[in-house]
């Protein structure tokens, strides 16, 4: 069986770029096929420049393929569409016609372990995928990173394999979310980096550097900007762009709120230069989105992004360039391997994600939020950055307020949409109108900011 | 007292286990948990994402606790925790230690009264889906560690 040409991710993405149209794409991956190839087709019919997902299941991230397969025997659901379990002719068939040059797809998985999964994906016709040797062993997994980075190292050798028969793989770095809240932008901007820089000397010549939107949209720009002059300088030879996910935290419950985070996501995306943007839906808070909520957010963000500018110049320099850089040169001092200068990194303290329970991961950095509701560092552990970031000094922490940083955002989005429907509710029963501001965005603070 | 094989709960508190399933990677859950219940004055081993199996039954069967926590949020956790908890009881050792779940146990939001009550019977002592809030938890806990609950 012929593998059919599916294109090449980068360009899609660039082309839309150029002609002004910002790339959404949502996440998405069911355990049958017929549902898989469904959502893809509905997928490419929505209402905005959109590309392709298959979202994998959580079985086949751990490279667990016997659960997948007693699962798919069973008729159990899975959280994702299982590539390796089920055969390369099944999932040929779920992208017959659907995949192709106008409507890329591209594989989201979260394994370190991708060997298999990338030995799929080939021979399903793809060449497009996410991740990274550090951004999906930490957050998603128990295994060494002297594990994961040769294995991430040898996942990219098999992509850039594909660049002899003509076409140009794509790997995304997950680097800009990491545990999806409560790391400062500087640690995500250099991790993203980091992580294409090892794609690149693993042979991948298209790459896009990842951003997840954090609490602060002035903080955000300023991150992405950084972002992209580091881009500039440091892949200088390869071609990549960024995408922006939307808020990968505690998401807002309520509809309204849901869809604002969605907008002013495309709305930062937009106005930050960024080409494609990952985006939420109102399931979010509770479950596996379906299929039209799925859609439903692709046409939301489309449209927010359309009315919006990118912005020229700089944004206000609190110093997240200057922390990324510091945190990028202090890892590329360690060697010219990066795969064994990351390790290093992680083991010295150098990178250190708060949070993140990984046995590899220092744990001495904790973050919090200020009461703009900036992300700032609380204490730094070894991260080499005290020139950059000033003196630290560290409280407890407790689970209240632990549960109280989590839940910012989605306090803040769902906090404005309940006041909307307040304020809708006694306009109503009093029959007045008056001059308050009839666009409930601008009553978050986020909004405001962004103004 | 019939929990952790007639072991008598210090002054430390309750020593309790709190894992994660095989396939579940997420962790903001388990950190909250483990704050929630060293607040409450237990002892808590927290062994992290994506817990094999037999890793988990291997850390109760070491270390005896007198409750296990397992928390899961990524759809799988009520077909991953109801092999978890047959490989767990099939340990003699094991067969009376309490276990408890909870999280987001299925992929299309809280789950119905059946699979509830297939998790109960499958040696549960309480199941605490998605929306349950966490009062119900710290009482639960606050019983067993009096020795009121099983
Ligand atoms: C952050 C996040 C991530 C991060 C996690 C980083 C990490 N290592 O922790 C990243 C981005 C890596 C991630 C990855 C994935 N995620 Co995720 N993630 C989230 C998100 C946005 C927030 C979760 C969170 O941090 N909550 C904060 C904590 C404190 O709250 P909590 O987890 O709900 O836990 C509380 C309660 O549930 C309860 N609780 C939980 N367990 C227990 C147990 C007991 C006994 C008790 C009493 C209470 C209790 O108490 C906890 C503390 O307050 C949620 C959606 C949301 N809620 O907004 C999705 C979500 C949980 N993820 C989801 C999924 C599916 C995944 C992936 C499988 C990818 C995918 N297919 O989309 C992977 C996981 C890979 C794997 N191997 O499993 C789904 C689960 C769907 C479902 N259950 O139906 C959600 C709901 C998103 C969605 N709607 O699709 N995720």
């Amino acid at each position: 069986m012929s593998v059919p040409d599916t294109g090449s991710f980068g360009d899609f993405v660039a082309r839309a770029h150029r002609s002004g149209k910002l790339v959404v794409q949502p996440r998405m991956g069911v355990s049958d096929p017929a549902a898989m190839r469904a959502g893809l087709l509905a997928t490419r019919k929505a209402a905005a420049t959109a590309v392709g997902t298959i979202t994998l299941d959580s079985y086949t991230r751990m490279g667990d393929n016997a659960n997948a397969r007693a699962a798919l025997a069973a008729g159990i659901e899975l959280n994702g569409y299982p590539i390796v379990a089920h055969d390369p002719a099944v999932t040929r068939s779920v992208l017959d016609g659907v995949a192709g040059p106008d409507f890329p797809v591209q594989i989201r998985h979260g394994s370190p372990c991708p060997e298999p999964i990338v030995a799929a994906l080939i021979q399903a016709g793809l060449h497009a995928t996410e991740g990274g040797p550090v951004s999906y062993c930490l957050p998603y997994s128990r295994m060494p990173l002297e594990d994961s980075i040769p294995n991430w190292a040898r996942s990219c050798d098999l992509l850039a394999e594909l660049r002899s028969t003509g076409a140009e793989p794509h790997v995304e770095s997950f680097g800009g979310c990491m545990m999806g809240q409560l790391c400062p932008p500087g640690l995500l901007v250099a991790l993203s980096v980091l992580e294409c820089l090892f794609f690149r000397q693993h042979g991948i010549r298209s790459v896009s550097l990842s951003y997840a939107q954090q609490t602060n949209s002035d903080q955000d720009t300023e991150a992405l900007l950084a972002l992209r002059r580091l881009a500039t300088h440091w892949l200088p030879d390869v071609d990549w762009h960024i995408v922006v996910y939307t808020y990968m935290g505690v998401y807002p419950r309520t509809p309204a709120g849901a869809a604002g985070l969605l907008e002013e996501a495309a709305r930062l995306a937009v106005r930050a230069g960024a080409a494609r943007l990952i985006v939420k839906t109102v399931a979010e808070g509770y479950r596996i989105p379906t299929f039209a909520e799925n859609i439903a957010a692709l046409e939301t963000a489309a449209l927010a992004a359309e009315g919006c500018l990118t912005i020229a110049g700089d944004a206000v320099d609190t110093g997240i360039h200057a922390e990324a850089s510091a945190l990028i040169e202090a890892v590329l001092d360690l060697g010219p391997d990066l795969g064994a200068a990351l390790a290093t990194a992680f083991r010295r303290g150098y990178l250190d994600v708060p949070y993140c329970l990984h046995p590899d991961n220092a744990g001495r950095a904790r973050s919090y939020l200020d009461s703009t509701g900036r992300l700032q560092w609380l204490s730094i552990g070894s991260l080499p950055i005290r020139g950059v970031v000033g003196p630290t000094d560290s409280a407890k922490l407790t689970a209240a307020g632990l549960l109280a940083s989590l839940s910012y955002v989605e306090r803040t989005f769902d906090n404005a949409s309940l006041e909307q429907e307040f304020h809708a509710v006694s306009d109503h029963s009093s029959g007045s109108t008056d001059d308050r501001d009839p666009d409930p965005g601008n009553r978050s603070p986020a909004a405001r900011q962004s103004a | 007292m019939n929990h952790a094989a007639g072991k008598e709960v210090s002054a430390d508190g309750l020593s309790v286990v709190l894992t994660s399933v095989s396939s579940d990677s997420h962790t903001w859950n388990l950190v909250v948990l483990q704050l929630v219940l060293e607040e409450l004055g237990h002892q808590v081993h927290n062994l992290g994402a994506c817990v094999p199996d037999e890793l988990m039954v291997s850390e109760c069967l070491r270390l005896r606790p007198d409750l296990v926590v397992v928390s899961s949020v990524n759809g799988h956790g009520f077909h991953d925790g109801l092999r978890l908890i047959r490989q767990v009881r099939s340990h003699a050792e094991l067969a009376g230690t309490p276990m408890v779940i909870g999280g987001k146990l299925g992929i299309a939001g809280p789950g119905c009264d059946r699979s509830r009550a297939q998790l109960t019977a499958a040696g549960y002592g309480a199941v605490f889906e998605d929306g349950t809030g966490l009062t119900a938890f710290q009482s639960y806990v606050g019983r067993l560690a009096i020795g009121q609950a099983s």
